[in-house]
């Protein structure tokens, strides 16, 4: 279990897109020669200063950043342990991490000549970001969404749908988010000339783990900027939540090569781990799914198990390879959150700090609230606020009348 | 290395004809009923089986196989019982070419090596892994062909003339030419640009090039098989199947004669074919 440890946790993955036995390109033929394309399109554009600068100038003006990093000064003395600061992904432009990728995508799509976007999304964060940008830029955009979703993450339906997006409620399998992923790869291989289609999430087949980990490492090179300014230091630890991971990608990749700091990722453990959960590294292994090898649930046959999670954007039954292997190289530690301390850690932090968090980050913040008081004051936490929770406060208000009854 | 698929493929060329080739998915159903349909359609005229192995994430099919896997797992059917329903096969046919197509997690899960010795011994001949493109060779395919199994590859309308050599590399008893982007039980594809499509592959191999995705009927059987080696059918036969279920999903009497009497009248269809441009 323990593989020579890498000089650099930073140099992945390889050209054939695996993190140690982690990732590679499982997809039907069909999909091979547009991922190979779009593996090329994307390193001409990364090589690209004309299309790095237009980023920077959309990120700046049209989402809003650079994010703040917000010291948490009243969680910070409830806890009374370590000092901790919020990276405030929450108040980009469409109300979380996501849009960082997504504007990463469509310009590269841009740039393709692609005229129509797919997404799949589970909290409906993706698909609201990836609308929000096909109205920008003026591209058609279908949005898949699990049934189960459309139903409990109402707001942003409506909004994407005010967006010009078309969703689709997916009625196959579990009806959430693995499942709005197959349906948005059987629409990918059916339109294949003209469909471009924006994942989420560090998942799926090489090269979308990699280039939505670069397009969101934005969120890690801003902290250690900003930390450096405020405090003149690295933080001592990071923690973030972890559905597919590319809000917690974003934020570890810049710091994994500094051995000094404490990196933890925060899974969805749902009813509990004995339960029904979406831990994919604590309750599940190695398998291949969705165009990439990496943690998975399922059952003894092979057969991919439901996930269970309050916070549907955590409700996948796989994680990203590359958490995949840093949990294996040990670089990373992955803790679990329940649906219960999840739901405090949003009551708490609605309060303390006036941030209605979404259900999602709740999560890491609920193992901060542990971690915290075992650290000293001069102790520097950075948490990843990685979503506004608007989209939650109909579904939190509702279990919350329901306990009060 | 000699496979039942080769042997069946000479005797169809000294026959005159293409083949005819099914899909059934392992365990729809119920294991039992299942393995009577399989029985049933050598006698139909299937010239070569497809055995659906049960995925509940199958990305490159439509909603009927997606169905037909989910009744399948739903009745209990596992990779080791579809293995085992080969070998109940093989106590009374032992040259009907069967080839096991699915995806590669329950293989993986399996244990690749115990996977292919299992399969070898219990009569499997060949595999077509959807999710396992050239890329990946090393996790299933060559491993398959040391342990004398044909690997299967799908080309499609996608894999260019750039691409082929590379798919057709390690690809041996057929080529699967997918004839749609899409998924099964997608349209249609039209006769002749598939005839154009069979034609090109045949310029980079000498395998034969059965084409399958969206043949439902005898006639379009015939079409496909006059310009190719051989016409595949899966979802016309895996609907035929689901129309003979009680409401509660339940095989009855008609389940097995629904599927065998639509298998013949596509037999007939492609055994009607003008000889196949060799």
């Amino acid at each position: 279990m323990s593989p020579a440890l890498p000089n650099s946790f930073r140099s992945g993955p390889d050209e054939r897109g695996h993190f140690g036995i982690f990732g590679g390109r499982f997809v039907a033929e069909t999909l091979m020669p547009l991922i190979l394309d779009l593996e090329k399109a994307y390193a001409e554009a990364k090589a690209d200063p004309a299309f790095q600068k237009e980023m920077d100038g959309h990120l700046k003006h049209y989402v809003g950043r650079p994010s703040p990093l917000y010291f948490a000064e009243r969680l910070t003395e409830h806890l009374g342990g370590a000092k901790i600061y919020f990276k405030r992904e929450e108040l980009n432009h469409t109300g979380s991490h996501k849009v960082n990728n997504v504007l990463g995508q469509i310009m590269l799509a841009r740039r393709m000549g692609k005229k129509r976007i797919i997404a799949e999304t589970g909290a409906g964060q993706h698909g609201v970001a990836t609308a929000t940008l096909c109205a920008r830029f003026g591209l058609e955009c279908v949005v898949y969404m699990g049934a189960v979703d459309v139903a409990r993450q109402q707001p942003n339906v409506i909004r994407m749908e005010m967006l010009g997006a078309k969703v689709v409620p997916v009625q196959s399998g579990a009806r959430t988010l693995k499942d709005a992923m197959n349906d948005a790869l059987r629409d990918w291989v059916t339109n294949v000339h003209d469909t471009f289609y924006c994942i989420g999430t560090v998942a799926g087949p090489h090269p979308y783990p990699m280039m939505v980990r670069d397009f969101q490492s934005i969120i890690g090179i801003e902290t250690r900027q900003q930390l450096q300014e405020v405090e003149g230091r690295l933080p001592d630890s990071l923690v973030a939540c972890i559905g597919g991971g590319s809000n917690a990608m974003g934020l570890f990749h810049p710091f994994l090569d500094d051995p000094s700091v404490e990196i933890f990722g925060v899974e969805a453990a749902g009813h509990g781990l004995t339960q029904l959960h979406a831990a994919s590294i604590a309750g599940g292994r190695p398998g291949v799914l969705h165009g990439n090898r990496t943690y998975l649930l399922m059952d003894e046959d092979g057969q991919i198990q439901e996930a269970h999670s309050i916070s549907a954007g955590l409700d996948y039954p796989g994680i990203g390879p590359e958490h995949a292997w840093l949990h294996e190289t040990g670089r990373v530690n992955y803790l679990s959150a329940t649906d219960e301390e999840a739901l405090e850690a949003f009551q708490l932090l609605s309060r303390l700090e006036g941030i209605i968090p979404a259900l999602e980050p709740a999560h890491a913040i609920a193992k901060v609230m542990e971690l915290a008081p075992k650290r000293p004051r001069d102790h520097l936490m950075v948490v990843n606020l990685s979503g506004r929770g608007d989209k939650d406060v109909p579904q939190v208000g509702d279990i919350l009348k329901g306990r009060n009854k | 290395m000699t496979t039942r698929i080769d042997a069946r493929f000479a005797e169809l060329a000294k026959q005159g004809r293409s083949a005819f080739v099914t899909f059934v998915m392992a365990g729809d159903p119920d294991p039992a009923t299942s393995l009577d349909i399989l029985k049933a359609l050598p006698k139909a005229g299937a010239d070569i089986i497809e055995i659906g192995m049960p995925f509940t994430d199958p990305m490159a099919d439509g909603p009927s196989i997606q169905a037909a896997g989910l009744r399948a797992l739903k009745g209990g059917m596992t990779l080791k019982k579809t293995l085992e329903m080969v070998r109940s096969f093989r106590k009374d046919d032992n040259a009907t070419p069967l080839v096991l197509m699915g995806y590669y997690n329950p293989i993986y899960i399996y244990g690749v090596d115990k996977f292919l010795a299992d399969a070898k011994a219990a009569g499997v001949d060949g595999l077509i892994i959807v999710d396992l493109p050239p890329e990946e060779d090393t996790e299933l395919c060559l491993p398959a062909m040391k342990a004398g199994l044909n690997f299967i590859r799908l080309a499609t309308p996608t894999t260019d003339d750039k691409r082929l050599p590379a798919v057709l590399a390690n690809t041996s008893g057929f080529v699967y030419y997918v004839s749609i982007t899409g998924i099964t039980g997608a349209a249609a594809a039209d006769a002749t640009a598939v005839g154009e499509a069979v034609a090109r592959i045949k310029r980079h191999t000498k395998l034969p090039v059965c084409v399958g995705f969206g043949i439902r009927t005898p006639e379009a059987a015939r079409a496909i098989a006059e310009s190719s080696s051989g016409a595949v059918v899966g979802t016309a036969l895996v609907d035929a199947l689901r129309g003979s279920l009680d409401a509660e999903g339940r095989a009855t009497a008609r389940t097995v004669p629904a599927v065998a009497d639509l298998a013949a009248a596509l037999a007939q269809g492609v055994r009607g074919a003008k000889q196949a441009a060799e």
